[in-house]
């Protein structure tokens, strides 16, 4: 739906130049597009296990510079694609340095198509594995801008750059509220690489794929790179008080925040007479958590009484739990002019737990949407317009009216006789 | 000739009464065939795909995804929503499910069908199905029945080896609806049907046209219903007409052909 909506909007574009008979300058309005196009940072791993001759028969960064070539042919235009490399540059045996070795192989921004894969072909497997320093590094070059940013992640080895927690980095990243997405690919993966990649995936909401094909590898991210390009819509940052007086106020939108484990957000939202207020509010579980959780949405006045809740609970493996409330608001009849919006707190609380070792900061994610819609929201009668159906009815009324027919034909016949006999 | 006029009226009293009922059990139409359907899923509700009701939407994916699918309910409608996962060739045993939200993220309860299924280890394939409660054109904001709007889905392996993440899995996932009809009219509607970021929406369709990414523009082929038909209309008026016609039917039986019978002809 959404791309068919793009591409109306480009054929419209499209005709309206023509029509117009001028075609637009490239850069008259870059800016804009710019700003808010999609930005994808692929990061390669070129470390020494690369060489491993066991996909498809070839090498392992043989399939992946022929992955890169397709995608590269692929990448649609609006897309700003970057390539970092990690472990490419230093041969050495000093950890130190071998830990620092990330580097930018193609800046992010429009493509050219044909520089980009020469500088692929340019890499030879070589160094060490500094998954979490290259991780920093990507969501540095995509700084900036108001689009949607993906970092694709293809390794084949574990990060060998202890205690720099790639997982925990990739967690800090997505905290930092920039709706960043990392997605990871593992050539050959064995089970720890397994848990190391699927974890980073899991802390800003991306997926974890293991590839032993090279078409595999193209295909998945040929995906990821279209899926950058999808439009969506980007929350709005937001931090909720610990009590309603001091609570943001909300308008209708798509919100972020963090809560941390234990405790409570508050936000104000605004409903006037006749509106319905409908919240929305999903918590991410981007880290490991216990297995039993649950989330709780209230909306009560200024004064704490509760108006209407939303609560869900659950187990077991999940990315996040959701759950929402809506308040119709009556138009009042007895109140003349103009009347003050009531202020509705909305509280959310989650009871997830953290498993053990698990950092507890930054919180978890809250994705919170908020609507408030004009319109009545009114009920009657259970039944619609106060209509029946059903056999029961029929036979009611059929004995009903036999009944009165009955009776009328007799009151008639009655009359009758009274007015002969007189 | 009373006789044959009463057989009549029954006759016509049955056809008419039958008449409602066989409107009842007409099935959703399921005509357009995959024409659209997206052939990839969301990742989170925010990016969720969407797709219609009959539509089979598709998705190449990995284990351990979760995958987001959206499609509009309206009331009168008990959706039905199924999905089938075409696991890899050697796998261990692992658990699906598949999770239906509605407009306000709220978890909606399958009144039957396998939501989670094991799939046994190197099984080609498991197929899911969840079927919802009929979808109210208004219920109060205490309850959570199911409402006109959005409804999401999200398949997702809940219980799975690590040796096992990250494998290419094919999900297909379908949504049908069963008519209910009457039996489920309520006189109410809501003010919008619950599509997520629907103030927004008329919000920016009032100040600029501009084409911006909506957090679910979803509406069914032919428009939300308005709310006001039911078959109970028609349920009520032939209650009414055969109300009607008992009630002649009455009269005649005590009133007689017009004269008391007790009075002579001619007098």
């Amino acid at each position: 739906m959404i791309r068919t909506q793009r591409l109306a909007a480009g054929v419209c574009a499209l005709l309206a130049a023509l029509t117009a008979g001028i075609a637009f300058p490239a850069g008259a309005n870059a800016d804009e597009t710019t700003a808010t196009a999609p930005k994808v940072d692929l990061v390669i791993d070129v470390s020494g296990s690369m060489r491993a001759k066991d996909i498809d028969g070839q090498s392992r960064m043989a399939a992946a510079k022929q992955a890169f070539n397709e995608v590269l042919d692929a990448t649609p235009e609006e897309v700003q694609l970057g390539i970092r490399t990690l472990g490419a540059n230093y041969p050495g045996d000093d950890r130190k340095t071998g830990c620092k070795d990330t580097a930018q192989l193609y800046p992010v921004g429009p493509l050219d198509r044909t520089e980009a894969k020469t500088a692929v072909a340019t890499l030879t497997p070589t160094g060490w594995t500094p998954i979490g320093p290259a991780l920093l590094k990507a969501a540095e070059d995509l700084d900036g801008g108001e689009g949607s940013k993906r970092i694709v992640l293809i390794s084949d080895g574990e990060d060998t750059c202890a205690p720099l927690d790639p997982c925990e980095v990739a967690r800090e990243i997505a905290a930092k509220g920039i709706g960043l997405t990392i997605d990871t690919l593992g050539l050959v993966p064995n089970t720890k690489l397994r848990q190391q990649l699927s974890c980073i995936a899991e802390a800003t909401g991306g997926t974890f794929t293991s590839v032993e094909h090279t078409d595999e590898l193209t295909d998945k991210v040929n995906q990821l790179v279209d899926r950058a390009a999808d439009p969506v819509v980007t929350p709005v940052a937001t931090t909720g008080a610990d009590q309603c007086a001091k609570a943001p106020t909300l308008k209708s939108g798509l919100y972020t925040d963090r809560e941390e484990f234990g405790q409570q957000r508050w936000y104000r939202v605004d409903v006037p007479d006749g509106y319905e207020l409908r919240a929305s509010v999903s918590a991410a579980a981007d880290r490991e958590v216990n297995p039993s959780y649950g989330l709780l949405l209230r909306a009560t006045t200024e004064r704490g009484r509760e108006i209407v809740r939303g609560e869900a609970a659950g187990n077991g493996r999940t990315d996040a739990i959701s759950t929402g409330l809506r308040y119709p608001k009556a138009e009042r009849e007895d109140v003349e002019g103009e009347v003050a919006p009531e202020t509705v707190c909305l509280q959310v609380t989650h009871s997830f737990s953290a498993a053990g070792g698990v950092k507890t900061t930054p919180g978890l994610p809250l994705e919170l949407t908020v609507d408030v819609v004009h319109g009545p929201d009114a009920s009657s009668d259970v039944a619609a317009f106060g209509l029946g159906r059903g056999w029961w009815l029929l036979g009611a009324l059929v004995l009903t009216g036999f009944l009165a027919g009955l009776v009328w034909g007799w009151l008639s016949r009655w009359r009758v006789a009274v007015w002969r006999t007189n | 000739m009373r006789i044959t006029r009463v057989l009549s009226a029954t006759a016509l009293m049955f056809g008419l009464a039958v008449a409602p009922a066989v409107a009842d059990s007409s099935p959703s139409p399921s005509a357009s065939e995959d024409s659209g359907a997206p052939s990839q899923a969301g990742t989170s509700f925010r990016t969720a795909a969407e797709f219609e009701q009959g539509q089979t939407a598709t998705a190449s994916a990995s284990t351990g995804d979760y995958l987001y699918w959206s499609f509009p309910a309206d009331a009168g409608q008990r959706p039905t929503v199924k999905a089938t996962v075409k696991l890899p060739d050697t796998h261990a045993a692992e658990t699906w499910q598949i999770d239906v939200y509605d407009g306000l993220r709220r978890r909606q309860a399958c009144q039957y069908g396998a939501q989670t299924r094991t799939a046994p280890a190197n099984a080609a394939s498991v197929e899911l199905d969840c079927v919802l409660r009929t979808v109210r054109a208004w219920s109060e904001p205490w309850a959570d029945d199911p409402l006109p709007g959005t409804y999401y889905i999200r398949l997702t392996v809940v219980d799975v080896p690590t040796s096992d993440l990250g494998l290419p899995v094919g999900a297909e996932v379908r949504a049908d609806s069963k008519d209910v009809g009457g039996a489920a009219a309520v006189d109410g509607s809501l003010a919008e049907p619950l599509v997520p970021g629907v103030a927004v929406k008329s919000r920016e369709d009032e100040e600029s046209s501009s084409a911006s990414a909506v957090l679910s523009s979803i509406e069914p082929e032919d428009g939300w219903a308005s709310g006001w038909w039911s078959d109970r209309w028609v349920w009520t008026a032939i209650g009414g007409a055969l109300a009607a016609l008992a009630g002649v039917g009455g009269y005649t039986l005590t009133r007689g052909s017009g004269r008391p019978t007790r009075v002579p002809p001619g007098a």
